[in-house]
């Protein structure tokens, strides 16, 4: 790893003009800027830790309603947080099928907005990338892609956004409040994130020297409560980055869906809101025929990056499966194995 | 730098007991649980730098250019080693003089011959600065095309595979078998590239003084490592002290030295400082072997009863382009299934990779998931059970040898894995059976079987004054326990408490145990600490029988019991007299004996030896989604005498994941066209996490051999990922309705 | 490119106060092992996909492979060395001594401190939450079975 400066500000705006000069990075959770640091795809010659930021640390219930979660809540505690959990059973249940127990500990709200892709080509520095190098190409392409994207992609990047969190917040429009030296902004997280096009590079709406200080979730994300699940598709059990993933929040009122929001994983470089599956559902019976249009909707424009063909139906059936699991209702408890197909599975005998 | 490679520390928990055959819990369990057992890279000696490989990212070509000059202005950088300043060798890395010494990539030259291999070392006074160097070296390469996956070369009939095997072997006529059966088969399976990924990185701290130098390293063959370091530098072996007190894992990837550890022992001549060099994750996947990967393609054909006619197993493997190291998968067809004709057959391509190497049952894994596969396919074909079907074609001779089996208790095998896992009230039809909430799921078995090897190793007992023992012998323990069994036999073999049993293992400075690999170490060495305790008993009655004052006085040697630090007289056991008392009438401080351990070769060539097992799994399939668990697995063995059943369970347990994660969960990507891996690492290659496995049992099967040694030890290391990764993939089968053909078993495969 | 200035880090472990002079990007894993002498934490990928360098800071667990030691400058920080008290084994580790829960014993500590962490968090009601929970700490030996009775035991001794 390059050496750099480390810098602790003491307020977020001493924060923001420590990271005014190029070259910068804001430290948070760590679990993903050290590993990128460490593999040389990223190297900051100034890193600005706002660990020490008690303002970024708070879950406040705004006058609207709302919620406002500071960008340093850690993934963890937000989860475990039991007035969240009850509000937004979705995204408790994202935020505990993501990584492992260390690494919620330490991963924060902010950063997990800002991951960057597990597309091995981006991490492998011998290759060409361009959203790690622009113009470089995408070896990727006609790579070994199976797990790439399926929405969204362009010929210059068909890597996928890997959070587990975003997807539950895109579905619920969470909005990103943004603190740069112009002062603060808001953005929603459906546009925060952004599709490769020609400018793979720019993932996100923040310009340099920016920092997320909260997200917002507004009043009526908690109206889904009662029927909210995220499902994750997974190749081991646990600790695993989503093949595909699926949050599904619906308002049903006798048999009919009164509100309905659906965002997928793991399928485009960012988290994937499927509004037209959305307006699919509106209105309709709540039953498994209604899932099956709203999926054909969501996967509409759909279509393989490489031998990835796969991932179009998987995703079909995973919206089916978590539309119907949310029409089940959220369950009373956490599930033992959070967001996996298996989570209805109890416990099995064991021998020892 | 003193370590003690004895455990005198008194582990805190209660002895059940001293010798053979009991549950003992880990004589280094109390320091593996406070953090103080001591592996390789702990060691930090005075004045120490630290050394960091730099690798190639091409497959194939060469080193055009490396940027010294920022490596060593990085602060901290002292040297920058490269094939233009690395110390002399005074052999050739690439020299062959047998098959087991295997070709090491030390900068002989600015060739690239597969990706990962090191290209300098950098060596600072910080891991930090080092690594930092490394990176800095910005390496311009001339790159020549990848070959990449099994049909990336020209393919070739090997020699021989694995340790020397005919690859193409042939009892009967096949094509006759399969002409006159009722039915057929033919099927094709795809195994992928595995690495080992011990949890423990290959690490050494190497420290010259003159021409001694002393090292700690991982190594499950001490000898071995001495020897071929002996060699490479031109010194007496006895010159080389390797200290491997504790592997944190070794699978067969620490069993030969690798190139990168004797990067480490050069770094250090070259700076003339201590050099700690640990291998980075990513860099495990090249220099230290992998488990290359096959396409095996089966054909059985069955009379009208279900006996197989004629049986043919021809295998597709890979090999580097610069060494031999070829998995003998077709062979695990040799020993389980009787069949009038059977051939095996082996090919292979020569890939731009590392040379892949052994890895946890060698051949008898990759072998045993398609076998296994195949037979339950050939079952379904008939008609028949699975467990009907292989008891019908149950070997009561080994099929390709026609010798008899020095023991084979496979039947109980099946009998109390079957009653332990419910296996009869299975349909006979595939995707028969759901759960409650609705998951396909599916019952599948497999036979287990692996050979039940020895080598060569020697051992040295001493007897104190005190009535204390001491034995020695330079034993691996890598995690199967030998710091706990070798005492167990010690204790045994001297006739003593196991707490009056000093024993020494885990250096180069002591007796040759021999390799800790092919199941062989605890029948080995251990016969080798038996032979030597009894050598020094022997000796310490003969002082007593020989000695008119000694109540043991003209019983003769045979006359003689050892048991608790006492001798007895065999036909009156009220006339004894203390270890302590006989040494100390001799005027003795100490006696010792020595022993080997080593296979008879009058049994070798009358007795078929092996392990045996049946596992049976039961798999739950989303039948939308195709995401697998395995739920449960029930296992039941077979291996001569246990010494410590609660060690041996641990290693089938181990073993019988390791055949969930051949089945369902590793496998190295390679890029088809620059030949990098691309999920080198341990996020996307995936091992099982604990999730994973949700039950297992392992049933311990009485078995008395009294023809694979004296104590009647086969082996338990790997014989639990054969069988399993089979029963696994026959589950999936029988929930879904999919034949799985390659593996792992992809999501994709199930979707329909 | 030269080096930055190293800086003062004051790391509170295992009770005791250490004040390192580090440069900044001296992970809290490489302080522990190479400037502190603890080398019970172990480093099995240096990416925070093994678990094997889990230890607590202030009480929680996580990796010191990813935490930078000036990160953890000033937090309460518990490693494999601080758990046992006056050479009396944590509940922890001689459940794990008993259940036989480790072969080659590298894993071991980081799975330990999790474990403590896992019982504390009140996440191992039942084995399959106990799965879940510890699925951050590869054993590649594949003592899972064991690891898992010994959680069990622990938790049930914590709970009486």
């Amino acid at each position: 790893m390059r050496d750099f400066d480390f810098i602790r500000p003491a307020t977020i705006s001493d924060a923001i003009a420590a990271a005014a000069g190029p070259g910068s990075a804001y430290l948070a959770g760590g679990t993903n800027l050290l590993d990128l640091m460490k593999g040389g795809i990223t190297s900051p010659e100034r890193i600005v830790d706002i660990t020490r930021l008690p303002e970024l640390n708070r879950i406040e219930t705004l006058d609207d309603g709302g919620l406002r979660i500071g960008a340093l809540v850690r993934n963890a505690d937000l989860a475990h947080d039991p007035a969240f959990a009850k509000a937004y059973p979705a995204v408790a249940e994202a935020l505990l099928s993501g990584a492992s127990a260390q690494l919620r500990n330490a991963a924060t709200v902010g950063g997990n907005l800002l991951q960057r892709t597990r597309c091995s080509y981006f991490y492998d520095t011998a290759s060409a990338c361009n959203r790690r190098e622009p113009g470089s190409g995408c070896s990727a392409l006609g790579g070994e892609n199976r797990l790439h994207a399926i929405l969204g992609w362009s010929d210059a990047c068909i890597a996928t956004h890997p959070s587990d969190f975003c997807v539950p917040l895109v579905a619920l429009d969470t909005v990103v409040e943004i603190e740069g030296k112009e002062g603060r902004r808001h953005v929603t997280l459906e546009e925060f994130h952004r599709l490769p096009g020609d400018t793979p590079q720019r993932e996100t709406m923040l310009e340099p020297g920016e920092l997320i200080v909260a997200v917002r979730l507004p009043a009526e994300a908690a109206s889904f409560a009662a029927h909210a699940r995220y499902l994750k598709v997974r190749e081991r059990t646990s600790y695993a980055f989503a093949v595909v993933s699926a949050a599904a929040a619906l308002v049903v009122d006798r048999g009919k869906i009164r509100g309905a929001r659906l965002a997928l994983g793991g399928v485009a470089a960012k988290p994937w809101r499927a509004r037209s599956a959305e307006a699919a559902l509106l209105g309709a019976d709540a039953d498994e025929a209604s899932f099956v249009r709203a999926a054909d909707a969501a996967l509409a424009d759909a279509s393989p990056s490489g031998d990835n063909a796969f991932k179009i139906e998987l995703a079909r059936r995973i919206v089916v499966r978590a539309l119907m699991a949310a029409k089940a209702g959220t369950p009373e408890r956490m599930p033992a194995l959070p967001a996996s197909p298996f989570s209805s599975i109890p416990g099995v005998r064991h021998d020892a | 730098m003193m370590l003690e490679l004895g455990l005198n520390q008194q582990p805190a928990h209660t002895r059940q007991g001293s010798s053979i055959g009991q549950p003992l819990t880990r004589r280094d369990g109390f320091l593996k649980v406070t953090g103080t057992a001591r592996y390789a890279a702990d060691n930090h000696p005075p004045g120490m730098l630290y050394a960091v490989l730099a690798v190639s990212s091409i497959a194939r070509g060469r080193v055009v250019s490396l940027d010294i000059e920022a490596a060593k202005a990085h602060s901290g950088v002292v040297e920058v080693m490269t094939p233009l300043n690395r110390p002399a060798l005074a052999v050739d890395p690439d020299a062959k003089d047998h098959p087991f010494m295997f070709r090491l990539d030390l900068l002989q030259n600015d060739g690239v011959r597969y990706p990962n291999q090191s290209i300098a070392v950098v060596i600072a006074e910080t891991l930090e600065a080092a690594t930092e160097g490394a990176a800095l070296l910005s390496p311009r390469y001339e790159t020549l095309p990848a070959r990449v996956g099994l049909d990336g070369g020209k393919s070739f009939v090997p020699r021989g595979v694995g340790v020397g095997n005919p690859a193409v072997q042939e009892k009967g006529d096949v094509e006759a078998g399969l002409e006159s059966a009722r039915t057929r088969i033919e099927a094709a399976y795809e195994t992928p590239a595995q690495y080992h990924n011990a949890m423990e990185p290959h690490a050494i701290v190497a420290a010259w003084d003159g021409d001694q130098l002393s090292i700690d390293t991982p190594s499950q063959g001490l000898a071995m490592a001495q020897g071929r370091i002996a060699g490479l530098f031109g010194i007496a072996p006895r010159n080389v002290h390797i200290r491997s007190p504790f592997l944190g894992g070794g699978f067969g990837s620490k069993g030969m030295i690798s190139g990168p550890q004797v990067l480490g022992i050069l770094a250090a001549r070259l700076v003339g400082r201590p050099v700690k060099l640990v291998l980075r994750r990513e860099q495990m996947y090249g220099p230290v072997g992998h488990r290359a990967p096959a396409r095996q393609t089966l054909r059985m054909g069955m009379d009208g009863e279900g006996r197989l006619t004629a049986l043919s197993h021809h295998a597709r493997t890979t090999s580097s382009t610069f060494d031999d190291f070829f998995e003998p998968a077709a062979d695990a067809s040799h020993t389980l299934y009787a069949s009038p004709a059977i051939a095996t057959s082996h090919d292979a391509v020569r890939l731009d990779t590392g040379t892949p190497l052994f890895m946890r049952a060698p051949g008898e894994a990759t072998g045993s998931i398609a076998l296994e596969s195949a037979i339950d396919e050939a079952a379904h074909a008939c008609g028949m059970d699975p467990l009907e079907f292989r008891l019908r074609n149950y070997a009561e001779v080994e099929p390709m040898t026609g010798k008899p089996f020095s023991s084979k208790a496979l039947r109980e095998c099946y009998e109390q894995a079957a009653e332990a896992f419910g296996w009869a009230s299975r349909p006979l039809q595939p995707r028969r059976m759901r759960d409650a909430d609705g998951f396909l799921t599916g019952w599948g078995m497999g036979t287990a079987t692996f050979p039940a090897l020895m080598f060569q190793a020697e051992a040295r007992a001493v007897l104190r004054a005190d009535g204390s023992g001491l034995m020695e012998t330079g034993a691996q323990d890598m995690g199967q326990g030998a710091w706990t069994a070798f005492a167990q036999i010690a204790a045994d073999g001297l006739g003593l408490d196991i707490d009056q049993v000093d024993f020494r293992a885990g250096s180069s400075d002591l007796p040759n145990a021999g390799i800790a690999g092919g199941s062989g170490h605890t029948a080995t060495a251990g016969m080798a600490i038996h032979n030597a305790g009894a050598a020094v008993i022997a000796r310490l009655a003969d002082l007593a029988t020989g000695n008119e004052a000694s109540p043991l006085f003209g019983a003769g040697n045979e006359g003689v019991l050892a048991r608790g630090g006492r001798l007895y007289r065999r036909d009156d056991e009220s006339r004894g007299e203390s270890y302590s008392e006989i040494l100390a009438r001799a005027g003795l401080a100490e006696i010792e004996g020595h022993g080997k351990g080593a296979p008879d070769p009058a049994s070798q060539e009358t007795y078929a030896k092996h392990a045996h097992g049946a596992v049976f799994a039961e798999v739950k399939v989303d039948p939308d989604l195709g995401q697998i668990r395995v739920t449960r697995l029930v296992g039941a063995f077979a291996a001569g005498r246990v010494i410590n059943p609660r060690l041996v369970r641990s290693q089938y347990y181990g073993g019988m994941i390791w055949g969930v994660s051949f089945a369902l969960h590793e496998e190295a990507v390679t890029d088809r066209r620059s030949g990098r891996i691309q999920n080198a690492n341990l996020a996307e290659y995936h091992v099982p996490v604990n999730a994973d496995v949700p039950s297992v049992e392992a049933l311990l099967v009485h078995e008395d051999d009294p023809h694979v040694n004296a104590l009647g030890i086969k082996g338990v290391g790997e014989i639990g990922i054969t069988g399993t990764a089979g029963a696994v993939a026959n589950a999936v089968w029988h929930a879904t309705g999919v034949r799985p053909r390659r593996f792992p078993i992809r999501i994709e495969d199930l979707l329909g | 490119m030269t080096s930055k200035t190293t800086i003062p880090v004051h790391l509170d472990i295992n009770g005791q106060r250490h004040t390192l002079e580090l440069e900044p990007r001296v992970t809290l894993l490489d302080a522990l092992r190479d400037r502190l002498g603890l080398t019970g934490t172990k480093k099995g990928c240096d990416h925070g996909q093994c678990g094997a360098c889990t230890v607590h800071v202030d009480g929680e667990r996580v990796l010191a492979c990813l935490t930078l030691a000036a990160q953890a400058a000033g937090r309460t920080i518990t490693t494999i060395e601080g758990l046992a008290r006056e050479g009396e084994l944590h509940p922890v580790q001689a459940a794990f001594l008993e259940q036989d829960a480790f072969q080659c014993g590298y894993c071991t500590p980081g799975q330990i401190m999790s474990a403590v962490a896992c019982i504390r968090e009140g996440h191992a009601g039942s084995d399959e939450e106990i799965r879940e929970y510890m699925a951050g700490n590869l054993c590649r030996c594949g003592a899972y079975p064991h690891i898992v009775a010994a959680v069990r035991q622990a938790a049930l001794e914590a709970a009486s």
